[in-house]
């Protein structure tokens, strides 16, 4: 059985529901609520599928499973396969996005249809940005994905979202175009398009050299690295919260992604040389970027920022080369996909009820809102890293595999732990303590059942992963220790 | 039951209490919560003692109990366990004891609280973190410990949410913790680097071997020990409030008092010390280091001192104390007295609980007035209280008798402290003379404050009326219907009732006579029983924590190079062992010509303004030095580069700039020129960023 195919198209059966429906449903508002039921049993169809194959997988090979392999056409092959490092994406992506469904349910009111077709298209395309075993075919499906992110921002969201949709394309297509160019260039060097095959090529220095760069242009911006990160704050303030949530917590994790099945295995030289680069880089977006969001006066562009300082420990603990820099960057990069999209989601909560994200408008929302802000609590507290909850596991993890290769580097990026308090906690107090000072807020709402429903699964996600890290570890372990054997290898450390 | 099992109850009660309280409060009601979570904390406590005496006396011996593997990658290994040892067997009982009578003394003190679920819950999870903390066997899971009572201690200073003053001290608390958490972090990542464990067991055996062991760092040749113990101990200054981070403590007395005497008397603000105690086979190879600790704790206990001689709020002085009092813990043990510093942490525990809620018991009867200056002649009015504190002062100043070797708990271990400092200095240690003489001075410093305020609150004249405490127990109503007001309205059926209690609680005299009023049981009993422990916890206990055969006590877990000092059984010079007396005896005597015999020299004094005066009472400047720099620097940085590197530079020469500039050329060159700033600044950017990359590439090469 063709086990990734199926999740990775099945929710497109979802699309083909909703498109069915359109063209015979009579009556509007019931076509409406019929489409948001179909696009979520979809998600929730595929995220049991990907649960399966989380208990399929065998943990103790390093290797690609579940692979997948067929001629496609003009010479072109479509592989698919996992790895431990790609498996837990798969999920991640299935797990968020019943909850963006869920999260989307009141708040989009107009374009239902296409609304729903979007998500779930924009699902089968970035499942298969992590299954992909073939260059073209990861091409394809990692580029295809911009675009209805493109339209969730630019016909769904807020007032400057033509603005904002622009900038996010710009950007990312930007790094996309010289990706190609590598792309196409390493075909015609080395006689393959298959990614296993690829690893094990061995491009000359030069080529490496350039090649790196070429993908560091794409996945930088992805992630995003300092300085090409002003997109992101910008296409989060004007997403809605659905799409806020998908674009922190899987599409920014494509980047790191990228860096870790390609960068490293396939130019490990470069990625060697280039390693003071990414440490400088990720340094600056720690500390700029948290200071940055320290000034904030909206949350949504508070915690954009704050995701940009947190995905510099990601990079930074992928070129740490070590076993301990690589899990902590993949812990960082699942718990930061659970932890921001479950911020976005809390602010979305209060956005829904009084249509501002400006900071100053709230305040003592703790008075009529104990639940709500119990849940912000918890979730304030991941993102600041606090032990007990999966935040800690990564950022700890990633600064100790850094600090063995580069002391600086891990010593001026801890400093984020101080300033990720300071913004984190600056925020909750002014959105959540103090009295109620604005009259408007005095009859706002605390979560009502499905909003306790949607933050469930985050909130245990959150706490079992930051008790429990090593149920992760142990999928991981044999990919990401061949990973650093074969990279260590290569750069003779 | 066998000790694994029993400390396991130990360890998990408090969580059960946390979890029932915290998450059902409202549904099962406040007396419910608060019986489940005191009653957790009671059982705790009995089994600690339980422990604690098979520990003492019936030969139980050290353990570790694996509960599940926590984080394991490669070597960095780390499992949920509970490390059972001398040392965290004193813990155990320390913060059972304590937090058992804290739960039961809140039942009075916040009798008339509408979140009273809340503040049990928070109570019962910090109880089970701080478990955590001590029962840890290897670095992360004391970094668990270590941050979660972080936490609780943040949601507790934090406790009255709708108090501006309260939530700006949670956070200073948090972050000022944060910055000792990063030195923390970095020692755990040093050790990991050196040693490639981060489990105690693994670790201790390898630290020998690798004595002489030079790195590199900085631009300068460090030992690796002495620089692992140096960022860890930057942790325990954060936690433990020692100079340079112990701005937040002073401003945590914003949280209701049981927290104060709790986590910032007790328990938590001692984990710095049970830390470097916990590391003695580390702190023992990095002579460094320990002479950091050294000049720190010394420092420290000067510095808190001075200032609380001159602190009005009566929290404000037992604050300053307990930094102090902390510091001296520190100097003992970076002398190498980990048995005396353990032993001060032991006695202290049960003497600054004791004070800290012998003043919210004061608080409590004068309508939540804290200045000292209104209060006067309580003694009548507050009898028991008035004893407690009275034997709590005594305890922390240390009184007894030298040469036959009784008197109350301050005074076993305090003088053990100034005696092991003055040894090491004998033995060569090159702190130790200097943490000796400041250790006499304090001594005299603590006796005047501790007796100021004795004599301040309770004896001379009232300094206030009938009419004052009408006046603040009606704005007390006020205050108190503002904060209550949210929770009203969102669980009106729960809170409203219980606030109609309150206003016919009879206990508070409210709306009757207005006079001061002893307090109710539960928290007399609390008082009693620390009372009872702050006259007798140095006289049992003192032979075993710090005697000849201290080591069949802590059975390994405190480790003393074999030059090294500690302890007692030295003979010193008379002058040693009768200067904390004096010094102490001298405290007392001018607190009580200042305070007594001349009442209001005191604010005669304080009304000159002289240079020093002026100096302590604003604790010197530290406050205003950080908002200067740390606060204003952290938001000019973050306008500038957010403003100006994200919005003008990057994005002007970005996104913005590719559009604008189709625009602009076809304006014409005129509009272009004030692009060129920015790109000069572009390029300075790119610049910072290069010369970073080659810094990192050349500092690593």
């Amino acid at each position: 059985m063709p086990l990734l195919s199926l999740i990775t198209y099945a929710p497109l059966v979802g699309v083909a529901g909703i498109l069915i429906l359109r063209a015979f449903a009579k009556d509007e508002a019931r076509g409406v609520e019929a489409t948001r039921w179909i696009a979520f049993v979809t998600t929730l169809a595929t995220l049991a599928l990907s649960v399966l194959l989380v208990a399929q997988f065998d943990a103790s090979n390093p290797g690609f499973q579940f692979v997948e392999e067929a001629p496609w056409f003009a010479g072109l092959h479509y592989r698919m396969g996992v790895d431990g490092i790609s498996v837990l994406f798969v999920l991640l992506t299935a797990f968020l996005m019943p909850i963006c469904i869920a999260a989307s349910w009141k708040s989009i009111e107009t374009r239902v249809h296409e609304y729903m077709v979007a998500f779930l298209i924009l699902e089968t395309l970035v499942i298969g940005v992590f299954c992909a075993l073939d260059l073209v075919v990861f091409y394809i499906f990692f580029e295809f994905g911009l675009v209805p992110m493109f339209l969730i921002i630019g016909i769904w969201g807020g007032a400057r979202r033509v603005y904002a949709a622009f900038k996010f394309f710009l950007y990312t297509l930007l790094g996309s175009v010289l990706m190609l160019a590598a792309i196409l260039f390493m075909i015609g060097t080395s006689g393959t398009s298959s990614i296993p095959e690829l690893m094990q090529y061995g491009f000359s220095p030069e080529a490496q050299t350039w090649l790196w760069l070429a993908f560091f242009a794409s996945f930088a911006v992805k992630m995003p690295m300092w300085p090409v990160h002003t997109w992101l704050p910008d296409a989060h303030v004007e997403a809605p919260t659905a799409g806020s949530v998908f674009l922190a917590g899987i599409l920014l994790k494509m980047g790191g992604y990228g860096f870790m099945r390609f960068s490293l295995p396939m130019f490990p030289d470069a990625s060697h040389q280039f390693t003071p680069l990414i440490f400088a880089l990720s340094v600056i977006a720690v500390i700029y970027t948290s200071l940055v969001a320290f000034r904030q006066t909206d949350v949504k562009k508070l915690i954009a920022y704050s995701s940009v300082a947190h995905m510099g420990l990601v990079t930074m603990g992928i070129f740490s080369g070590n076993a301990e820099g690589e899990q902590g960057a993949i812990y960082q990069m699942l718990s930061h996909g659970v932890i921001s999209g479950a911020l976005f989601l809390c602010v979305g909560v209060i956005y829904d009820r009084m249509h501002t994200r400006e900071i100053k408008f709230y305040g003592g929302l703790v008075q009529r809102m104990p639940w709500y802000a119990a849940v912000f609590l918890l979730f304030t507290m991941g993102n600041v890293g606090l032990p007990g909850t999966s935040g800690f596991v990564g950022e700890i993890l990633s600064m100790t595999g850094v600090y063995q290769v580069s002391t600086w580097t891990a010593i001026l990026a801890a400093t984020g732990v101080i300033l990720s308090a300071v913004y984190m906690l600056t925020l909750y107090r002014s959105v959540v303590f103090g009295t109620i000072e604005n009259p408007k807020l005095q009859t706002i709402t605390d979560l009502e059942w499905r909003e306790v429903a949607i933050f469930t699964p985050l909130i245990i996600a959150t706490l079992w992963m930051g008790v429990q890290p090593n149920i992760v570890f142990n999928l991981t372990d044999a990919s990401v220790d061949q990973l650093v054997r074969v990279y260590q290898a290569a750069i003779g450390g | 039951m066998n000790a694994e099992t029993l400390v396991t109850i130990i360890l998990f009660g408090p969580l059960i209490g946390a979890v029932v309280a915290g998450l059902f409060g409202k549904r099962i009601g406040d007396k419910a919560s608060m019986s489940v979570t005191t009653g957790f904390l009671m059982l705790s406590a009995v089994l600690s003692w339980v422990v604690f005496s098979q520990w003492t006396w019936g030969g139980l011996q050290p353990f570790t109990h694996v509960y599940a593997p926590f984080i394991h990658v490669g070597d960095f290994v780390s499992n949920w366990a509970f490390r059972f040892d001398g040392l965290s067997a004193v813990m155990l009982v320390v913060v059972t004891t304590v937090s058992s009578l804290v739960h039961l003394y809140s039942w009075g003190y916040m009798a008339d609280d509408p979140s009273k679920p809340r503040f049990f819950a928070y109570l019962s999870l910090f109880t089970f973190a701080m478990l955590a903390l001590i029962s840890a066997a290897d670095f992360m899971q004391l970094f668990f410990g270590w941050e979660g009572v972080g936490l609780a201690s943040y949601l507790l200073i934090g406790f009255w949410h709708h108090k501006a003053s309260a939530n700006a001290a949670s956070i200073k608390a948090f972050v000022v913790n944060r910055v000792g958490d990063f030195g923390f972090a970095l020692g755990i990542m040093t050790v990991y680097w050196a040693f490639g464990t981060i489990e105690f067991a693994k670790l201790f055996p390898l630290i020998a071997p690798a004595v002489g062991q030079g790195w590199d760092f900085a631009g300068g040749h460090f030992s690796l020990i002495d620089l692992a113990c140096a960022l860890l101990f930057v942790g325990a200054m954060g936690k433990s409030a020692q100079f340079f981070l112990h701005t937040w403590l002073p401003d945590a007395m914003e949280g209701p008092t049981p927290v104060s005497a709790l986590i910032h008397a007790a328990t938590m603000v001692t984990a710095g010390v049970y830390m470097v105690c916990l590391l003695s086979p580390m702190f023992e190879y990095a002579p460094v280091a320990k002479n950091i600790v050294t000049v720190i704790g010394a420092v420290t206990a000067l510095f808190a001192a001075t200032v609380g001689l001159t602190q009005n709020d009566i929290k404000r002085v037992i604050a300053y104390s307990t930094c102090s009092q902390l510091g001296y813990m520190f100097f003992a043990a970076g002398v190498g007295a980990y048995q005396a510093a353990m032993f001060h942490l032991f006695t202290h525990a049960f003497f600054k609980a004791l004070l800290f809620l012998g003043a919210g018991s004061v608080i409590h009867g004068m309508a939540h007035e804290q200045d000292m200056r209104r209060y006067g002649a309580l003694q009548k009015y507050l009898p028991i209280t008035y004893a407690v504190m009275t034997i709590g002062t005594i305890a922390i100043t240390g009184l007894g008798i030298p040469f036959i070797d009784i008197g109350f708990a301050g005074f076993y271990s305090k003088d053990a402290i100034i005696h092991a400092a003055y040894a090491a200095g004998g033995a060569g240690h090159p702190m130790g003379y200097f943490a000796f003489f400041i250790g006499i001075l304090v001594a005299g410093l603590t006796a005047f404050y501790s007796w100021r305020v004795a004599f301040f609150t309770f004896n001379g004249h009232a300094r206030w009326t009938s009419e004052d405490l009408e006046h603040h127990w009606h704005n007390r109503d006020h205050a108190h219907d503002d904060h209550a007001h949210g929770a009203h309205d969102d669980h009106a059926h729960a809170a409203a009732p219980a606030h109609a209690e309150t206003h016919s609680e009879p206990d508070h005299g409210h709306g009757h006579d207005h006079k001061p009023h002893e307090s109710p049981w539960t928290m007399r009993i609390p008082l009693l029983v620390l009372s009872v422990g702050a006259i007798a916890a140095g006289f049992v206990f003192h032979h075993q924590f710090i005697g000849e055969h201290n080591a069949e006590f802590w059975k390994g877990a405190i480790f003393n190079a074999p030059s090294e000092h500690h302890g007692g059984g030295h003979d010193f010079p008379l002058w040693v062992v009768l200067a904390p007396i004096v010094v102490s005896v001298t405290g007392l005597l001018v607190a009580a010509y200042m305070y007594i015999w001349r009442e209001g020299l005191g604010a005669k004094l304080a009304a000159n303004n002289g240079i020093l005066y002026v100096f302590f009472y604003n604790k010197w400047f530290f406050d205003e030095l950080y908002q200067a720099t740390f606060v204003r620097g952290a938001k000019f940085l973050g306008d500038l580069f957010w403003k100006g590197g994200d919005q003008k530079i990057i994005d002007g020469l970005g996104p913005d700039g590719v559009s604008a500039l189709s625009v602009q050329v076809g304006k014409g060159a005129g509009r272009l020129q004030s692009g060129y700033v920015y790109h000069y600044a572009f390029v300075m950017l790119l610049g910072v960023a290069g010369l970073l990359t080659y810094a990192l590439w050349a500092w690593n090469a």
